[in-house]
């Protein structure tokens, strides 16, 4: 392939299992290139990059005369963060959508006052970072500075983000700093009960990110090649849909959007979509929900966590497709979970993989989406929305192996309208697939050139 | 004329049980923020959580209860006890509407509500000044 006139990007995702690197010309706005090599972040992170960079070479493509190198990771065990708050359905649940929308993996939630038992569980979990949330401003105080305190008594190592009621945020900062925790104050995520303000604190902890959590996991040897990794993998991914929503600057995207990220170990959901209610005289009750929405299911992996997929799957229904009588199922996703490097090489493992994947997109978009809950009252029967109105959202985007190497792929993504008629789930979607698992690289050069970003999504994303 | 409060005290306001009548509470709310207060509204459909987890995060004052379809007496069991559990000991309740079906006689669903724990309780027609008076002088403000 020549390279002449080509103003080159390589874009960098360095995976638990694998670094991947796309090209991309930034002139032409075309894709290039992709390629992958097994990752090396436990010794030298550089070893893994330069195999990747060498596979990409080998189909022409020039890399060292790159203008442009960004990357993201989820290496090391991702982006571990705690968050912790006041009441679980309130500014704990803030602070857990922040940090999601961060690209966190929120290994742990905390409210009320942190118990001693608490505090030592947090020391051993060892987070990355901890967001501290608590009280709406003017709210209450007490918790926000008891938990700080107990923070500061123990000498945590991880760094923490300080965002809850304002009146007390830096006096909670100085009682982390005087104990040498590296503590930084950003707004409210829960300023006042119906003003969710996840931004800023999502902000922060990217900041954290780039400055200390990419030293910390041996990443940053990666920068004699790559000008800087600036972001979590799922952050990248997150970008990419919103940039597909809204479009680049000065242009319309595609208008509200899923996307449905199905992995090894998690599925995680995104949407950009206001998901207020459409249908007329239904009530909103619950947490304001984030435009920008990203949730996580721990639980439903095709291999680490393929066995909770079984159990869940046969309460949907959704393992009649496959070939197999019950205990041949349960002995074939035993051996994923045992293996998890597993791929699948004949029809009948492609089929397992599916139905699992099946049942991965119906649960995690039941969770994701929102719910209507039927009430009686003395005027007769109304409705109580929960949680995001998606039923008319089109766009919905599969990611992960799944639909990089499977077959049947729609059979996959249509279980994303699944289940039970209450759940606000999409009624009649048109589907998309990223075959070429660019979203992330397009999130990353979104960045910086978020016109080629969309043009190159808009052509590699293949309608289905 | 607004006499200024040394200190924006919170209120949480908001319809209890599966009742719609949001009108009432919303003129109260609108009145009790001209008169200084910040008020938390909850809207309709609140549960007794609803309103304790709200104190809790603003550490509110006060909780209003607005009960306009009549199963006040249902809804409204058990509330003061919750709170305690919440270690919401000094929160002051007050609640008022339409809160007991067909019962004419005021003095005894006042009795009714005082019994269950709450501070105050007001029958329909109560307008918001009453409220935002007694308000003042159980927080002594």
């Amino acid at each position: 392939m020549s390279t002449n006139k080509v103003k080159l990007a390589v874009l960098v995702d360095f995976g638990s299992t694998f670094t991947k690197v796309i090209a991309v010309d930034l002139a032409g706005r075309r894709l290039l290139g992709t390629a992958q090599a097994p990752s090396t972040v436990d010794s030298d992170v550089t070893v893994g990059l330069h195999q990747a960079l060498g596979r990409l070479s080998s189909q022409g493509i020039d890399t060292p005369s790159a203008a442009l190198m960004l990357g993201c990771s989820s290496a090391a065990g991702g982006l571990r963060m705690v968050a912790v708050g006041l009441v679980p359905s309130l500014t704990v649940e803030a602070a857990r959508r922040a940090a999601l929308g961060a690209g966190a993996k929120v290994i742990k939630a905390f409210g009320y006052k942190l118990s001693r038992v608490e505090i030592t569980e947090l020391k051993n979990l060892a987070p990355d970072v901890i967001l501290l949330a608590g009280g709406t401003d003017g709210g209450d105080a007490d918790t926000i500075l008891s938990n700080a305190r107990s923070m500061a008594a123990a000498g945590l190592q991880a760094p923490v983000v300080v965002a809850g009621n304002k009146s007390v945020g830096p006096e909670a900062v100085d009682l982390l700093l005087a104990a040498g925790i590296d503590a930084r104050l950003t707004e409210n995520v829960l300023s006042e009960l119906d003003h969710l303000n996840v931004e800023p604190a999502r902000d922060l902890i990217r900041q954290l990110f780039i400055e200390r959590i990419v030293h910390a996991k041996g990443l940053d040897r990666a920068r004699e090649l790559v000008e800087d990794i600036i972001m979590p993998t799922p952050m990248a991914v997150l970008r990419a849909t919103q940039l597909l929503a809204d479009g680049p600057p000065g242009a319309t995207g595609l208008g509200e959007t899923m996307v449905v990220d199905v992995g090894g170990a998690t599925t995680d959901v995104h949407t950009v979509a206001v998901g207020t209610p459409t249908t007329p005289g239904v009530a909103l009750k619950g947490l304001p929900e984030p435009r920008v929405k990203r949730t996580v299911e721990g639980d439903l992996g095709l291999r680490i966590n393929a066995q909770t997929i079984l159990e869940v799957g046969r309460a949907y229904g959704l393992f009649k497709e496959v070939p197999l009588a019950p205990e041949d199922l349960a002995q074939a996703v035993e051996r994923r979970v045992r293996h998890t490097a597993t791929t699948p090489d004949s029809d009948q493992e492609f089929a397992i993989d599916r139905a699992l994947a099946a049942v991965a997109v119906a649960v995690a978009t039941d969770r994701h989406c929102g719910m209507l809950e039927e009430v009686w009252t003395a005027q007769g029967k109304t409705f109580v929305q929960y949680g995001k109105d998606l039923r008319q959202l089109k766009p919905v985007v599969g990611t992960g192996g799944i639909f990089a190497y499977g077959k049947g792929y729609k059979a996959v993504l249509e279980s994303v309208t699944h289940g039970d008629p209450m759940k606000l789930k999409p009624v009649h979607p048109q589907y998309w697939i990223d075959r070429r698992y660019i979203l992330y690289a397009m999130g990353l050069l979104a960045e910086r050139y978020p016109d080629v970003a969309y043009t190159i999504l808009r052509e590699n994303l293949e309608e289905i | 004329m607004v006499r200024p409060m040394r200190e924006q005290i919170s209120i949480v306001t908001g319809v209890l049980g599966a009742d719609v009548h949001i009108i009432g509470n919303s003129i109260l709310a609108y009145a009790l923020r001209e008169a200084g207060f910040n008020v938390v509204t909850l809207g309709i459909f609140v549960s007794q959580e609803d309103f304790i987890h709200a104190v809790q995060e603003t550490a509110a004052r006060a909780i209003l209860v607005s009960s306009l379809y009549g199963h006040g007496e249902i809804d409204c069991r058990g509330f003061r006890d919750k709170c305690r559990e919440a270690g919401l000991h000094d929160i002051l309740m007050y609640c008022g509407g339409n809160l007991m079906v067909g019962r004419q006689d005021w003095v005894l669903v006042e009795r009714t509500f005082l019994d269950m724990g709450f501070d105050r309780a007001y029958p329909p027609g109560t307008m918001p000044d009453q409220v935002i008076r007694d308000l003042r002088a159980d927080l002594r403000i």
